[in-house]
């Protein structure tokens, strides 16, 4: 009779569940207990529970842990595809990594050291720090150490170069390591201490994060890219609206993003207090990997997660695309976005174009095009900082260099220097500027009283034409 | 992660707003040095010109949510540490500054309750050991919340560095 009762049942949508307790009504018919069975269903029901889908997210962490399942809130310990380290960051470590007593790293081959923050150097202490870098890559004699002159901003880099490969789970002392999500990867920022254990175990501890879904939908607008997603994403969830979490993108949006889109958009998940943004693998990120992979550097093959359509998702969040207006994230938070049409005029006095968040071919490309037959206003100094030199070569063979400087802009070697008020490009106490980078914060790009308003390469570029905060759509007709 | 053998601390609480960045904690024009003294003198300096001057030794930061957020620089936690504060108390931590904390030492604790009724200058007691938090001005007392177990572990090792070379050495 049961057997009859579960054959029916089984045409129902969960096959899977009515399969098992199929399986453990049986066992207890044979028995004929009838407790057995209740006791068997209610398992039976919280196993199949337990293992519901799970995100691409938690099929990374859960394959580098070894386990077959992971879910949010579990700590994990985890090994490693990659680690990455800079001229800031690096330096801590290398020094806990002396503490430790081991004489030699995890694998010279899967540490990248990059001095891009303070490079070329700004000044005798950072010259100190980047040689103590270059020495220890010497010493441990890591394959992955780029010297200026090869490096670039270690997030355009490291995807160029064919360091992170989708499926990889990677871990870099520096919190825009997010970026490689646009791969399919799991990557996150952590602290030069952490890294320092990475870097002699080739391992790392995970709290799994619960997951954001954000639907991206339709196509953009002209002059609208991945600047203005995230910029927009950003201000209606705050700068905390995924601490703690993973940021998974979807949707058919997705197709028409090109992968420097992605990249600027997993860049700024952190942001939003995300513990990682992440992109399904399509063919366009299949090409730009087996691209990236001719450099030698990575010899494994990749892996492709794809979430369950059963994971499960703290929240989802849809947008069209297509009704998305270029973003201007206001002093001094990234969440105080609004749209290019709601903003009076702003005089400004500098502008940035470049960064781990927008220094790739595209967002020069998009410069160019705004910046081509115009001349920066006379009162803006602009700045472009192409991320790689790849990136450099790249923009100087297709004539973009050439329109910047005919623009009146300035173009520098690559460097993270601005962004961060490093160096090149301090702003004077009362000073403004648009930026293509991916903070705002108080004393951001140099005085505590100046201001830095987050764009995107079109909407800086025009805005350095107008020497106001403008819409690509003023410039260009 | 506690001193060795100092559970309870007791000291000037020192509030700030939510989002404090680690730009503000320490900005990156001073990250061209190692050196926990000098990166103390000018913690908090862009919101704060006096702070490095007049934080005294064992007094307690009270953040609210998301301290510590944006890079993962741990010369923020750092330059607390050296600047004399003995532990920071926040609504909420950001993850990174969160995991670098416990790494290195400086004590946290995160109770919203606690934040949103301390105000600058109130006397408060935090014992570790209970996870409770005694705003001695006021007389109110919180309960914060408790770390998992793993990070426990990283705090009674030592920080993470002492964790790890134990496990390196086979000790664990």
């Amino acid at each position: 009779m049961m057997r009859t009762v579960f054959g029916a049942l089984r045409v129902v949508r969960f096959g899977h569940i009515v399969k098992r307790f199929q399986y453990e009504c049986l066992r207890a018919e044979r028995a004929c207990l009838f407790t057995v069975l209740c006791v068997n269903i209610v398992q039976a029901f919280l196993y199949e529970v337990h293992s519901m889908g799970m995100t691409m997210s938690e099929k990374i962490l859960a394959v580098h842990a070894g386990r077959d399942t992971v879910s949010p809130g579990q700590l994990i310990e985890a090994h490693l595809d990659m680690t990455l380290a800079n001229d800031i960051t690096a330096p801590i470590a290398i020094q806990e990594f002396r503490k430790l007593g081991v004489n030699s790293v995890w694998d010279n081959s899967r540490i990248a050291l990059v001095p891009d923050h303070f490079t070329p150097n700004k000044d005798i202490k950072s010259a100190e720090q980047a040689k103590y870098l270059r020495d220890f890559a010497g010493e441990m004699q890591i394959i992955n150490y780029f010297e200026v002159g090869k490096m670039g901003i270690e997030h355009a880099l490291l995807p160029e170069q064919g360091l992170v490969l989708p499926g990889d789970l990677m871990i870099g002392a520096d919190s825009h390591t997010c970026t490689y999500g646009a791969l399919g990867a799991f990557s996150t920022g952590v602290g030069s201490t952490d890294l320092a254990c990475a870097m002699a175990t080739g391992k790392s501890w995970f709290k799994v994060p619960g997951s954001l879904k954000i639907v991206l939908k339709n196509r953009c607008r002209k002059w609208v890219g991945g600047k203005d997603i995230i910029l927009k994403i950003i201000g209606d969830i705050g700068v905390d609206g995924a601490r703690y979490m993973a940021m998974e993108f979807a949707g058919d949006g997705i197709a028409s993003l090109s992968m420097d889109s992605r990249f600027t958009i997993a860049n700024m998940a952190i942001e939003a207090g995300a513990k990682n943004g992440i992109f399904p693998v399509d063919t366009r990120t299949e090409a730009y990997v087996q691209e990236s992979m001719k450099s030698g550097r990575r010899s494994d093959r990749y892996r492709i997660f794809e979430s369950d359509a059963d994971a499960e998702y703290e929240k989802t969040i849809e947008y069209d695309l297509g009704t998305i207006e270029p973003q201007v994230a206001f002093p001094h938070l990234p969440e105080n976005t609004k749209n290019i049409s709601d903003i009076n005029e702003i005089r400004i006095d500098q502008v940035v174009i470049g960064s781990c968040t927008n220094g790739r071919l595209e967002d020069l490309r998009t410069a160019a095009a705004v910046l081509k037959g115009n001349t920066v206003a006379s009162h803006v100094r602009c700045l472009i900082f192409p991320a790689t030199q790849n990136i450099y070569l790249q923009a100087l063979r297709e004539g973009l260099i050439e329109t910047f400087v005919e623009a009146g802009a300035v173009v520098s070697t690559p460097t993270c220097g601005p962004c961060l008020g490093g160096h090149l490009g301090i702003l004077a106490r009362g000073e403004k500027a648009v930026s293509t980078t991916n903070r705002n914060f108080v004393g951001r790009m140099g005085h505590r009283e100046s201001e830095v308003y987050l764009a995107s390469p079109a909407v800086a570029a025009a805005s350095a034409v107008t020497g106001v905060i403008s819409s690509p759509d003023a410039v260009v007709k | 992660m506690q001193q060795k053998g100092k559970l309870v601390f007791k000291g000037t609480a020192h509030k700030l707003g939510d989002n404090i960045d680690t730009d503000v904690i320490i900005p990156a024009r001073y990250l061209n040095t190692l050196d926990p003294d000098e990166l103390a003198s000018h913690c908090m300096e862009d919101i704060d010109k006096n702070f490095s001057t007049q934080v005294k030794r064992g007094d307690i930061i009270v953040g609210g949510e998301n301290f510590g957020c944006g890079s993962s620089r741990e010369h923020a936690p750092l330059a607390i540490k050296s600047s004399g504060v003995s532990c920071v108390i926040a609504s909420s931590f950001a993850r990174i500054f969160y995991r670098n904390a416990i790494n290195i030492g400086l004590p946290i604790l995160e109770s919203r309750t606690a934040s949103e009724h301390t105000r600058s200058g109130d006397l408060l007691e935090v014992d570790f050991k209970k996870g409770t938090i005694t705003n001695m001005t006021s007389g109110e007392s919180f309960v914060s919340e408790s770390f998992p177990e793993f990070m426990q572990e990283i705090i009674n090792m030592g920080g993470l560095v002492n964790r790890t070379k134990q496990k390196l050495e086979g000790n664990e």
